[in-house]
């Protein structure tokens, strides 16, 4: 870790006033401090947003979800309203890491997170996402990584909130010295074909104020499924999320999201125009899981993960549409 | 060698089983047999460590913790190449950077990764990505960190390999020379990069063959084991301080003596002027069982900035450079007759150690009587980090793919495997050298199988839907090490107050509380009462902490000691009661004469009359045991849940039997058994280290990305001690700390299955393991 500045931010004016170039921002400080002690990130100042009041409230207005960015992943996971109207957001939370890191990890910074590529996040590794030539997962380990858009860097999106979010077409709000922007967190994040150095399209000096998910439709409901190599502590494999909008067993509406097998949050457009308008079944909840994977491109170690995949779809589908 | 002028009669065998007297030779001035457990007070009682308030309140001082006046804290600088010749190292920059007190570079390897290449070399040749190269100290660790990362290496990199595969053929690039390899035992060839086979077993390969070719089955089967580190919590580490008195060396270590003598050969002190201090250590699995590199850097660090230094890994140098236990992959063929009698075994095993020697598996040939017995043990030097001794060093390995073997076998011949094992676990044959430990596995057997409900245990692939249950068992075999050298001091003072002292240090067993209450017992006083000092070389001779020897070596000198020290005590206050010394006993904290109990002293009053400041008596094991004798045993049972669509193991039970001799602390005890059973689970599943294969660097050298069994991955573990006596010491202890961890993993694969009805031979079993082993037998069928 390099030597560096603190400075405590109080306000989202007090941010910009010293958000100068090379800063960088923490608020839970789970993964900014993890990255300065790999050396791969090395801030010259620390700007700590975690007092800045009012920026850590859940507030469900009119059946609108509005989430501030400093809202603790416990605090998503513990919201009695979340859970029952946005209950897949309020799993993904709960499923996180460790008891401790869920009490200190907020959801802005789980979203923004860096990504969890054991390449990235080595500095013996001169990888691509780093400035460097090489994509190492494509011929060395790539057992945990992407299955989809893996061609240029193999990272999957770490966010555990954000695949379910994705998936209920959240929106978020940046604010900038210049004012404030809203778009889906969907566009928000970016392929590396568009970005191979970054995962979203937040600008340097902005930082995530708000997180809003609309109101579901009646008979919504939302299921989270994730598969890891253990349930301590450990990131997905593959993961899932259904937003099914349900009529008796016919599904009228199906959202579906895919963690841990893309740069990004990958949604799976075949999974929904399969299932869509149709009885929900277990058959075709495994059929709908297999049409999902037939674009993916698996590659020499993770193979694997479509069984997974398959799996962890099928059963986010069911349990959601309650089969 | 003392006089053997007693032979008093010792427990012999299990109770309820087979509980007899046997007459030993014993040496001279050893204290009565013990009764068994259920007659003493305080051994084989359960007692809360006695230093657990201070563990658990933050009050007891680790090496990490230790804090000196002026102390710098040392900093690595660890290869970043897999293999290169170091042209040059350039300190310039580091050292001109304020707070940097000293830097040194290492002159030779002190383990692991060999000499240097010649002896003009002025630099080892690296060998391993993160091998350490050179140090400095300095008054902050961030100045440290700072100026290591200041230096700078010139390398010129050589070709390497870390594959084992690759390793083995005649082409691949040279890890270690013939030359400068560590020395082999007996009369091994080094070829290449394969150094082996290691023979053992004595049945020629055509004997083999035969047998094999007349047998009613044989089960002919490869099996993998993965490279696993010892991750201790507390990482390798010391304080030096060197004073020209004196060298102080505060250590996290198993082995207070083997730092000592190796510091002072090192530095070339005499050993009166070198002192090894570990009052608490966190976690050695076998690792710390020398000085290591580690030792020799502070050390060298301190000397040359004239202040303590304070050097303790970071975590990714404790996963690159401080020991693993080494992989294999070993071809196992393995027949029997009809009738399920065994009747041939062989057994040729490759496997990687690092750039380090030691791959060999064990266990297999000890267990059952086998007629006839090949084992072929290669070791392939690859450029990784080093093994180092690792909780029952290759039997986890070994058991894994030999109890599954075992297993595979009984299915051909149609035989539950529990029921097999009741035919094959026997008694040697007559004249052979052989143990009993078969007579308490099938004990251990009876009661883990009674247990976990071995009688409802369905066919393989039973249940319908994706979660499938089986159970399996595995059993296993270590031997009952001992060290003579072990000593303890006991002393009573004039107020009353006893203490027990010894260098051995706590590896985190609880030796303290033991001690505490062996001679609570002899003393007739409560365990509390006693303080136990160790971890210090100023105090007499302890032993290692390796291969389970702890509790074994240190009881018996311990009782001996407490043991004299009350008979002089009893000598100088038997005046006072007016009777012979052997007129009177010691029980709850009195001195008391046996045929009228009333009259009696506390121990507090009695004290007061001894002639001098106080009663000190110093004992040795000594380098004999009374007898020769049994290995030990341990049967264990695993329930499992597969998924099979995720490919998720989910272990749900497990059932430890498990034998000790004499157990002496039924808390610490069951502790050391959950611990085993939780690290052969996380062995089965989840740890791996894992070298990217085109560079070979760990990508995994942390706690988030080398995965181990967490809270959530804990099974019921249900503990069974079966009390075994041997007649062996004065306590009659043994070990437990390795065979509870041996048939762990291999119960589990059994277990696994029995669930699915595919076996899985390789470890750990991930999700991606059970996928593609269902996969194929799915294109198979």
């Amino acid at each position: 870790m390099n030597a560096f500045e603190w400075a405590d931010a109080c306000s989202i004016q007090d941010v910009f006033a010293v958000n100068v170039k090379g800063s960088a921002i923490k608020a839970g400080g789970v993964d900014l401090v993890d990255l300065m002690k790999e050396g791969i990130a090395n801030p010259a100042r620390v700007i700590n947003i975690r007092n800045i009041a009012g920026l850590n409230q859940i507030n469900m207005d009119a059946g609108v979800a509005k989430i501030g960015p400093l809202a603790t992943l416990s605090a998503l996971a513990e919201h009695a309203g979340l859970k029952q109207t946005y209950t897949a957001l309020a799993q993904a939370a709960a499923a996180a890491a460790t008891p401790q890191i869920r009490n200190m990890a907020t959801v802005g910074g789980n979203l923004l997170q860096r990504p969890r590529c054991w390449y990235f996040r080595n500095d013996q590794f001169a990888c691509a996402r780093k400035g460097g030539d090489l994509c190492y997962a494509q011929r060395g380990e790539n057992q945990y990584h992407a299955i989809f858009q893996n061609g240029l860097c193999a990272i999957v999106h770490p966010s555990a909130a954000a695949t379910p979010l994705v998936a209920m077409n959240a929106t978020i709000e940046l604010t900038g010295p210049k004012g404030k922007r809203e778009m889906p967190l969907e566009e928000f994040f970016v392929m590396p074909n568009v970005n191979l150095h970054a995962e979203n399209k937040l600008e340097p000096d902005e930082i995530l104020t708000e997180i809003r998910i609309p109101a579901l439709q009646a008979g919504t409901r939302s299921h989270y499924v994730k598969q890891a190599e253990m349930e301590s502590h450990d990131w997905p494999i593959a993961e899932a999320v259904a937003v099914l909008q349900m009529d008796d067993k016919i599904c009228k509406k199906a959202s579906i999201v895919l963690g841990a097998a893309a740069p990004t949050p990958r949604r799976a457009t075949e999974v929904e125009t399969a299932i869509t308008g149709k009885e929900i079944t277990a058959e075709l909840a495994r059929s709908a899981a297999k049409a999902a994977l037939r674009r993916a491109t698996p590659m020499t170690q993770n193979r694997y993960k479509l069984a997974m995949f398959e799996a962890v779809i099928s059963r986010a589908i069911m349990r959601a549409a309650a089969i | 060698m003392a006089a053997e002028t007693e032979t008093p009669k010792y427990a012999l065998g299990i109770p309820g089983v087979n509980l007899e007297e046997v007459q030993r030779n014993v040496p001279e001035n050893e204290p009565p047999p013990l009764a068994i457990n259920e007659k003493l007070h305080t051994i084989g009682k359960s007692v809360p460590r006695l230093d657990g308030r201070a563990k658990v309140t933050g009050a007891a001082r680790y090496t990490a913790d230790i804090n000196l006046p002026g102390m710098l804290y040392g900093k690595l600088v660890s290869s970043t190449e897999t293999a290169a010749k170091i042209k040059s190292i350039d300190t310039s920059e580091a050292e001109k950077i304020p707070g940097v007190k000293a830097v040194y570079l290492i002159e030779r390897n002190m383990a692991g990764a060999g000499a240097n290449a010649s002896a003009d070399d002025r630099f080892p040749l690296v060998r391993y990505c993160g091998q350490p190269i050179a140090a400095v100290a300095a008054t902050t660790p961030e100045i440290a960190r700072q100026a290591a990362k200041a230096i700078k290496v010139e390398y010129d990199p050589r070709p390497w390999v870390t594959d084992i595969e690759e390793a083995r053929k005649d082409d691949a690039p040279q890890v270690i020379s013939a030359g400068s390899a560590p020395p082999a035992r007996g009369n091994v060839q080094q070829r290449g990069n394969v150094r082996g086979p290691q023979r053992g077993g004595g049945a020629s390969q055509e004997a083999i063959d035969k047998a094999l070719a007349e047998s009613d089955a044989v089960v002919e089967a490869e099996y993998h084991t993965q490279v696993q580190t010892h991750s201790v919590l507390e990482t390798h580490g010391y304080v030096a301080d060197f004073k020209p008195d004196q060298l102080t060396i505060y250590a996290s270590t198993q082995s207070t003596q083997s730092v000592r003598d190796e510091m002072a050969s090192y530095f070339n002190l005499q050993r009166n002027k070198v002192r090894v201090i570990t009052e608490f250590m966190g976690g050695g699995f076998g690792s710390k069982l020398s000085a290591g590199i580690w030792a020799s850097i502070a050390g060298r660090l301190s000397q040359k900035a004239g202040a303590p230094v304070k050097l303790m890994c970071d975590r990714k140098e404790e996963q690159q450079s401080a020991g693993n236990r080494p992989s294999s992959n070993q071809k196992i063929r393995l027949g029997a007759k009809k009738d399920g009698s065994l009747t041939a075994f062989h057994l040729v095993n490759y496997g990687t150690a690092g750039a380090a020697t030691g791959a060999g598996v064990g266990g297999a040939t000890g267990m059952y009587p086998i007629p006839l017995a090949l084992t072929e043990s290669s070791d392939v030097m690859t450029n990784a980090g080093p093994q180092a001794a690792f909780r029952a060093p290759g039997f986890p390995q070994g058991i894994f793919a030999f109890e599954q073997a075992v297993d595979e076998l009984a299915e051909k011949l149609n035989i539950d495997p529990l029921e097999f094992r009741e035919k094959i676990d026997v008694a040697p044959p007559a004249g052979s050298r052989g143990t009993t430990a078969w007579q308490v596995r099938k004990e251990e057997r009876r009661v883990g199988a009674e247990k976990i409900g071995w009688k409802n245990r369905k066919a393989p692939n039973s249940d319908t839907g994706p979660i499938k249950r089986g159970v399996g068992m595995a059993q296993g075999t270590w031997n009952r090490n001992s060290n003579g050298s072990g000593t303890c001091e006991v002393r009573i003072n004039r107020d009353g107050s006893v203490e027990a002292l010894s260098a051995v240090q706590d590896i985190g067993s609880g030796i303290r509380t033991v001690m505490a209450m062996v001679v609570a017992e002899e003393l007739g006083i409560q365990p509390a009462d006693v303080q136990v000092r160790v971890g210090d070389t100023n105090f007499p001779p302890g032993v290692s902490s390796g291969g389970s020897v702890t509790t074994n070596s240190m009881t018996p000198p311990t009782r001996k000691a407490a043991y004299q020290a009350k008979q002089e005590l009893l000598k100088q206050v038997a005046p006072v009661f007016g009777v012979q010394p052997s007129d009177l006993a010691m029980n709850d904290g009195k001195i008391f004469v046996q045929a009228d109990p009333t009259k009696s002293l506390t121990l507090r009053q009695a004290a007061t009359k001894m002639q001098g400041e106080h009663i000190s008596a110093q004992a040795s094991r000594g380098n004999t045991d009374y007898a020769t004798g049994p290995g030990m045993g341990g049967v264990q049972f695993a329930q499992v849940a597969v998924d099979t669509e995720t490919g998720q193991i989910k272990v749900e039970r497990i059932v430890a039997a498990q034998d000790c001799g004499r157990p002496m602390n039924p808390l610490t005890l069951r502790n050391q058994i959950n611990g085993g059973v939780i690290q052969g689970l996380s062995y089965a599943l989840l740890e791996d280290r894992i070298l990217d294969r085109q560079t070979g660097y760990m990508v995994n050298p942390n706690f988030e990305q080398y995965k181990i069994a967490g809270a959530s991955e804990m099974p019921q573990i249900d503990v069974i001690v079966v009390e075994q006596y041997c007649a062996r010491s004065s306590t009659d202890a043994a070990g437990i700390g390795e065979p509870a961890t041996v048939p762990t993993s291999s119960a589990i694969a059994n277990a696994v299955y029995n669930a699915i009805g595919v076996r899985i031979r390789t470890i750990p079993m991930t999700p991606k393991v059970v996928l593609e082993a269902l996969a194929a037998r799915k294109s198979n069928a």
